[in-house]
Parts: C-alpha cells; sequence; structure tokens
C-alpha cells in the first residue's frame, strides 16, 4: 500500500452512515410495496426475516444451499480457469485477439436464458446442465477482461523481461501476473455474480434441488413468503461476497498505482 | 504497427475481419456437418440450415409477428426509460458529489444482485402484462447507463470548461457544444450496455414467466417439444442481438474516426 492515504475515522462513519441511510431506503420501498401489494405478492421486511431465520436454522434449507454452493464453485472453478487460460491465450497472441475479441462481446450480449434448453437436451437434467449453465454466463466476462489487460500491458515491461533474459516462466510469474492481476481480479468479480446468476436460473427451470428451485418452488406453490426470504438470502449472500471482492479489487488497483 | 508477414494490400484490419467471418462460417459449417451426419442427434439440435429456413418461414407466414412486435416495444420502451433515466441520474450524481458518495456502493454492487429471483415478485406486482417485463429491463439497464455518464462527465478535460467560459457561453451551449461532445464514447458505452442490459431483462422475463413474446414463444416451443420452432426462435433473437450491436459498434467507430480528424 505504501504511503497511499489513508482514509480518515471520520469518513468511515460517514460511509457507514450511508449505507444504512440507503438499506432504511430500500427498506422503506420494500415496505411501500408490500403496503401497495399485500400479502398475496410480497411479504413485510419484518415477516421476511423472521422467516429467513427460521429457515436458515432448518436443515433441509441447508440442504438446498449446499446443493447451490457446490454447483457454483464447479461453475466458478470453470469459469475461472478456463476464462483467464483463454484470455492469456488470446491477450498474447495479438491477431487471434482481435479475431475473437468482437465475437465473444456479441456473446455476453445475448440473452443465455433462451439457450437453456440446449444445455439441458445436451446435459440432461442435474448437476451439469446447472454447472453449464453458469459457466456459460460467467466466463466470458473473465476472458474479456483478462485479454484486455495482457494487451494493454506496457511493452516497456516485456522488453525490460527480454532485456533481463528472463525465462518464460519467470516472465510470467514476475512481470505478466502482477501486470494484469488487478484486471483479472475484475474480471472474477463479474464472473462470481453472472456465475451465480446462471446457476440459480438454471435451477429455478430443471433442478429438484437448490435455492433456484426454493424460489420457483415457492411460486408454484403461492408460497411468497417462502420466495421472498429465499431471494432476499441470496440477494444478501451475492452482495457480500461482491463487496468483498470490491475491497480486495481496490486495493490491487491501490497498489499498483 | 505489427512486423507479421502480410500479404502486399491487405490491411490488418481487413485480414482480422475476413479471418473472424471465415472462423463464424467454420464453425457453422461444422455444426451443420456433425447434425446432418446425425453425430448431434436431431432430438439434440437440428441443422443451422434447417433453423434459418424455419425462422425465415416463420417470419414469412406472419406467425411470430404479434411476439416480434410485444418484444420489440418492451425492450424498446424499456431502453429509452432507462436511457433517459439513467442519464439524468447519472448527471445529477455526478453534480452532487455527496449523492455520489451515497449510491457509489449500491452502483458497485448492483449487478451482483441477481434480479431474476425479484422477477416473480414483479409479476406479483404488476400483473402478468408488459410492465414487469419493462420494469426488470429498466432495473437491469439503467444502472449501466448512470455508470458510463458519471464516468464520461468525469472525464471532460478542465480546460475544455475553462474554454467554455472564457468564451462566455451559456449553461446550454457549454452542455450541447462541450460537455456533450467531450462525453459521447463514454455515453456511447452506456448506449451499448443499456441495449444490451434491456434485451437480455425483458427476453429472460418473458422465458421465465409471461404470456407472450420471442422469450415466451422460445420455453413454449421448448415445452411442447417444436424443436424446429425453437431453434428458429433461438436464431432469431441470436441474431437480433448481434446485429444490433454490430450496428451500434459501426456507428461508433465512425463517430470515433470523425472525432479522430477534427
Amino acid at each position: 500500500m505504501g504511503d497511499a492515504p489513508r482514509p480518515a475515522p471520520r469518513t468511515h462513519v460517514k460511509k457507514l452512515g450511508d449505507s444504512l441511510l440507503i438499506l432504511a431506503l430500500i427498506l422503506a420501498i420494500w415496505q411501500g410495496l408490500y403496503a401497495y401489494a399485500g400479502d398475496v405478492a410480497i411479504s413485510s421486511p419484518l415477516n421476511t426475516f423472521t422467516f429467513a431465520t427460521g429457515l436458515l436454522t432448518h436443515a433441509p434449507f441447508w440442504d438446498h444451499a449446499a446443493a447451490t454452493l457446490l454447483a457454483f464453485a464447479y461453475a466458478l472453478a470453470i469459469s475461472a480457469a478456463a476464462g483467464i487460460a483463454l484470455g492469456l491465450l488470446l491477450g498474447l497472441r495479438r491477431f487471434a485477439g482481435d479475431v475473437a475479441e468482437p465475437l465473444l462481446v456479441s456473446l455476453y450480449t445475448i440473452p443465455k436464458v433462451t439457450l437453456y434448453p440446449v444445455m439441458l437436451l445436451v446435459f440432461g437434467l442435474g448437476m451439469s446442465a446447472k454447472v453449464a449453465f453458469g459457466v456459460i454466463h460467467g466466463m466470458i466476462p473473465v476472458i474479456l477482461f483478462t485479454l484486455t489487460a495482457v494487451k494493454n500491458i506496457p511493452p516497456v515491461l516485456l522488453r525490460t523481461a527480454r532485456a533481463l533474459q528472463l525465462r518464460p516462466l519467470e516472465t510470467a510469474t514476475t512481470v505478466l501476473a502482477p501486470a494484469v492481476m488487478p484486471e483479472i481480479i475484475t474480471g472474477l468479480r463479474v464472473g462470481f455474480a453472472l456465475t451465480l446468476l446462471g446457476v440459480l436460473i438454471g435451477e429455478m427451470f430443471a433442478s429438484q434441488r437448490g435455492l433456484g428451485f426454493l424460489i420457483i418452488n415457492g411460486i408454484n406453490s403461492h408460497d411468497v413468503r417462502m420466495t421472498t426470504a429465499v431471494a432476499v438470502i441470496v440477494v444478501v449472500f451475492a452482495v457480500f461476497v461482491n463487496g468483498a471482492m470490491l475491497a480486495l479489487d481496490r486495493r490491487v488497483h491501490h497498489a499498483r498505482a | 504497427m505489427s512486423t507479421s508477414a502480410r500479404a502486399p494490400g491487405i490491411s490488418r484490419g481487413t485480414l482480422i475481419l475476413w479471418t473472424r467471418t471465415a472462423v463464424v462460417a467454420g464453425l457453422v459449417l461444422l455444426l451443420e456437418l456433425l447434425c446432418r451426419t446425425q453425430v448431434i442427434k436431431p432430438l439434440t439440435m437440428i441443422p443451422p440450415s434447417a433453423m434459418a429456413q424455419e425462422m425465415v418461414r416463420l417470419i414469412a407466414a406472419g406467425e411470430i409477428s404479434d411476439d416480434i412486435v410485444q418484444t420489440v416495444s418492451e425492450v424498446g420502451a424499456a431502453f429509452a426509460v432507462s436511457v433517459l433515466a439513467g442519464f439524468a441520474l447519472g448527471a445529477l450524481a455526478q453534480a452532487l458529489p455527496r449523492v455520489r458518495r451515497a449510491i457509489d456502493p449500491l452502483l458497485a454492487s448492483w449487478y451482483a444482485v441477481p434480479f431474476f429471483v425479484f422477477y416473480p415478485l414483479l409479476v406479483a406486482l404488476f400483473g402478468l402484462n408488459a410492465l414487469p417485463l419493462i420494469a426488470i429491463g429498466v432495473v437491469f439497464a439503467t444502472p449501466a447507463m448512470m455508470l458510463s455518464t458519471i464516468a464520461g462527465l468525469d472525464r471532460v478535460p478542465g480546460v475544455l470548461r475553462k474554454v467554455a467560459r472564457v468564451h462566455r457561453m451559456s449553461p446550454l451551449r457549454e452542455v450541447m457544444l462541450v460537455t456533450l461532445p467531450s462525453a459521447a464514447p463514454h455515453l456511447f458505452t452506456g448506449l451499448k450496455l443499456s441495449f444490451a442490459y434491456a434485451f437480455i431483462g425483458v427476453i429472460a422475463g418473458e422465458f421465465i414467466l409471461s404470456g407472450g413474446g420471442l422469450g415466451y414463444g422460445i420455453a413454449y416451443a421448448y415445452e411442447s417439444f417444436e424443436n424446429r420452432k425453437m431453434y428458429a426462435l433461438m436464431l432469431l433473437v441470436l441474431l437480433v442481438a448481434i446485429g444490433v450491436n454490430g450496428a451500434l459498434h459501426v456507428w461508433e467507430t465512425r463517430l470515433a474516426r470523425r472525432r479522430a480528424r477534427t
């Protein structure tokens, strides 16, 4: 970190105040929606929290959560490993990268939900379809961020490595990796969110287990409390992990500057 | 710039474009071949040529005109609302540092929230019509436009603002002649992202829970085992997304070139 200016304690307090204010605002909107639409559409914040705490101390819920987390862990591992590898390859091979980049960007913008039937037909019902769905959502941003990072490495760094006669492995670990790490972490953060989205959507359509299934099951059986509570738990988890990765993200970006 | 050998008279850009076309054509051909030789079973996937044929037939027969109209108007509405709202909110946040600091964590974690888990709630709130679909498109697309607007306005060089002041421009003239042109590249990125997100939001919403539109058509065809129709609709959605994206990309490069010239 070096001599990066430490935020004064007062800004911390201010930030906390801001976050609390936003949280209060969200809760107020939620309560307002509840007042407007009533029990058939959405359960009240208080009701949801008591139900969610009940759910969290309930063993079957954790079975579903474990199923989701397992699929998510597989999908994220594949997205990250394959995404970084492809990104590095396409970044180093300029020509291949220039050929592939617009294609990847268009793949990124298509609504991948519509590909769900193909995934089912290819992978069948169950775990592998969920994982595949997570991967097609999460891998492309990781590739794109890595590719851009490698492409934008200042040439002087690589020339220095050559002048110092570093071996390829040394170049990779001492020059390439530190240079692209911040962007890769950003890519992984985006990839994390999208992989989770993919796995959940996968579970909503074609699974008998997992949190996505709990949500869709709640809809089908008009269990509004269940749907709202699980949705909130998922969102809290996603926002929490995103916040942690964002903090890491900012730290590595600062460390380089 | 590159030292690689290259045929004389062909620029690198053209070469890349041709290679890209060849790669895509090759993949489509491979898929066609795999399907025709039954390596990929017809129950799993139909050949791309059959998809295209069926797509053309569906469009020509007017079978999916209603769905197309519905989806296009929903995406259009969501796109328009989110671009306008995103720009206004972004400009507002950029002008008020206090507000900006407060909403910063909200914007940063926005796309981590899997919004589709809320979609059923939106349907319960608004009813099963176009409104929840437009709403989810807007919810999805607005922050992208906001972030791009903030980024663009942040990067208007201070010297340009000073020039505007030296020329005693009215605020409106300053915005039209200095601020907007200077922020244009970022605003354009915002447009592109907003379109993509509005499109994804609406189609995915239709797919999950709706009574019409292209997304619904795909889900319905899937459930009733109409493979041909399903793949034809998928191809249509794919082509529309890539087409609009490509058009925006071409427009953007043209604008960038004009900027570079002046």
